[in-house]
């Protein structure tokens, strides 16, 4: 129920976009997250855009990761 | 660069989050975390799509023992009170009435009554729906019925049900209102004290809408660690790092995980909606009982899309939560594995479900019963 699935909006009509799952293409609704562009990737939870995907947040957070998860545990003696 | 991540299957998205060399040190920082045996850490999630991650992953096999990731109420159908489910389906039974609903409901049994499937082969109108827009459009498709949707989930679930109300649906379209929230249910379970909790996985999804801030008081009043975490393997072991890290340094926070799609302040204009149509009360969860502030019902100006308001009916509560023998209550409220129940597996299998927790795709019951079906096989 609470699966939200990513897509890329491919085209946007008024508050529907046609949006991408891999191959796949649906009509969704904007309604709830009308502050889209074509080319955003969006969570998509029963037919509606409920957030956007941020790539670059994504890439920034997995370095950070990188680094503290390299450096020596700290907390064992 | 750029150019690829435009062209980019969205599937892919979370593929750098399949980093098995990055999910490897995850798992080794948690032994480091954890490596004083003789403290126990306890964290739930409330979220069946985390269950689905941690037990289709393996992922509960390869933390040490003294870390233990449970799962509490985070299934919406298993949660949905039984009279609702018979109300829905007395209501499917009269005539000039199609109900629509959610896949995974159809299945739920509610003692004594069956289930929605149960009353569709015996001949009651029930149209299983992917969205919200197929509900309204099945009211416009079907202008000589009734059409009563069966409004159940939790946060993710409820901006659609709301943000369609707002638009105005047909005329002959109404809603059995039985949406959820989250953390009242967390505060709950803190309060009784039936589970010793050292931290919480929020849900992501649920939290995608919300933000973080309505965990914050939760932290605060109970000293209880709160991470939102993604869907992924590796997000599931971030976020435990970031919990066994609270522990260790004595810290309550509600941190996130789910950076590329959770904020601080979540979607506001979804909070908005949502706060437009339906407004807070004490609400009934399956097999756990009232809680305080947990369900939504419709403001006064929205009243007239209750089913009451279309449809006259009187029904007779089912006497049981759940059927004698079931554990469900306390699988959903953590205090026991699936494994626990006596009839999981036995007289309890998704094909032949006795408790709402073998049904559909977040059940507990049902993802465990799945993951060790998939393993017998193969």
């Amino acid at each position: 129920m609470c699966l939200a699935i990513p897509a890329r909006i491919i085209s946007i009509e008024e508050d529907k976009a046609t949006v991408d799952f891999g191959g796949v293409t649906r009509v969704i609704s904007l309604a709830l997250l009308p502050d889209t562009a074509v080319g955003d990737y969006v969570l998509v939870h029963t037919g509606y855009a409920i957030q956007k995907v941020d790539r670059d947040e994504a890439e920034k957070t997995l370095d950070l990761w990188r680094e503290i998860l390299s450096t020596e545990d700290k907390t064992n003696p | 660069m750029e150019d690829s991540f435009e062209n980019m299957d969205p599937l892919q998205i979370g593929e750098d989050y399949r980093d098995k060399e990055l999910a490897g040190k995850a798992a080794r920082r948690i032994r480091e975390l954890a490596s004083d045996e003789k403290q126990t850490y306890k964290f739930m999630h409330v979220c069946g799509t985390h269950e689905y991650t941690i037990t289709h992953s393996g992922l509960r096999e390869i933390l040490p023992p003294n870390v233990k990731v449970i799962a509490g109420p985070g299934c919406p159908v298993c949660v949905t009170p039984p009279e609702d489910i018979a109300l829905a389906i007395t209501i499917a039974k009269q005539p000039n009435v199609l109900i629509t609903t959610f896949g995974d409901m159809m299945r739920v049994p509610a003692t004594g009554w069956g289930s929605l499937n149960s009353a569709r082969a015996r001949g009651a109108k029930v149209q299983v729906v992917y969205s919200m827009m197929d509900a309204i459009e099945a009211a416009r498709n079907n202008p000589d019925l009734e059409v009563v949707h069966f409004a159940i989930g939790f946060e993710t679930t409820t901006p659609p049900t709301a943000v369609e109300l707002l638009a105005g649906p047909p005329e002959n379209f109404s809603v059995i209102v039985s949406h959820r929230v989250i953390p009242p249910a967390q505060e709950l379970l803190l309060k009784s004290g039936e589970v010793a909790l050292n931290g919480f996985i929020l849900p992501g999804h649920v939290c995608t809408v919300t933000g973080m801030r309505p965990y914050m008081p939760i932290s605060e009043k109970w000293k209880v660690p709160q991470v939102v975490a993604g869907f992924e393997p590796l997000d599931v072991l971030l976020g435990l790092v970031m919990l066994l890290t609270q522990v260790n340094e004595g810290r309550a926070e509600v941190e996130n995980e789910y950076t590329r799609a959770v904020s601080l302040e979540g979607n506001v204009r979804a909070q908005e909606i949502v706060a437009q149509v339906f407004q807070t009360a004490d609400a009934r969860w399956r097999a756990i009982g009232s809680i305080p502030e947990s369900g939504l019902t419709l403001r006064s100006e929205f009243a007239s899309f209750d089913v009451r308001e279309h449809v006259s009916v009187e029904i007779e509560p089912p006497k049981f939560e759940v059927p004698p023998g079931c554990r469900c209550g306390e699988v959903l409220r953590g205090v026991i594995g699936p494994r626990e129940c006596p009839l999981f597996g036995k007289k309890c299998t998704p094909q032949q479900p006795v408790g709402p927790c073998m049904v559909g795709q977040e059940g507990t019951c049902a993802i465990v019963y799945g993951a060790l079906a998939l393993k017998s096989e193969s």
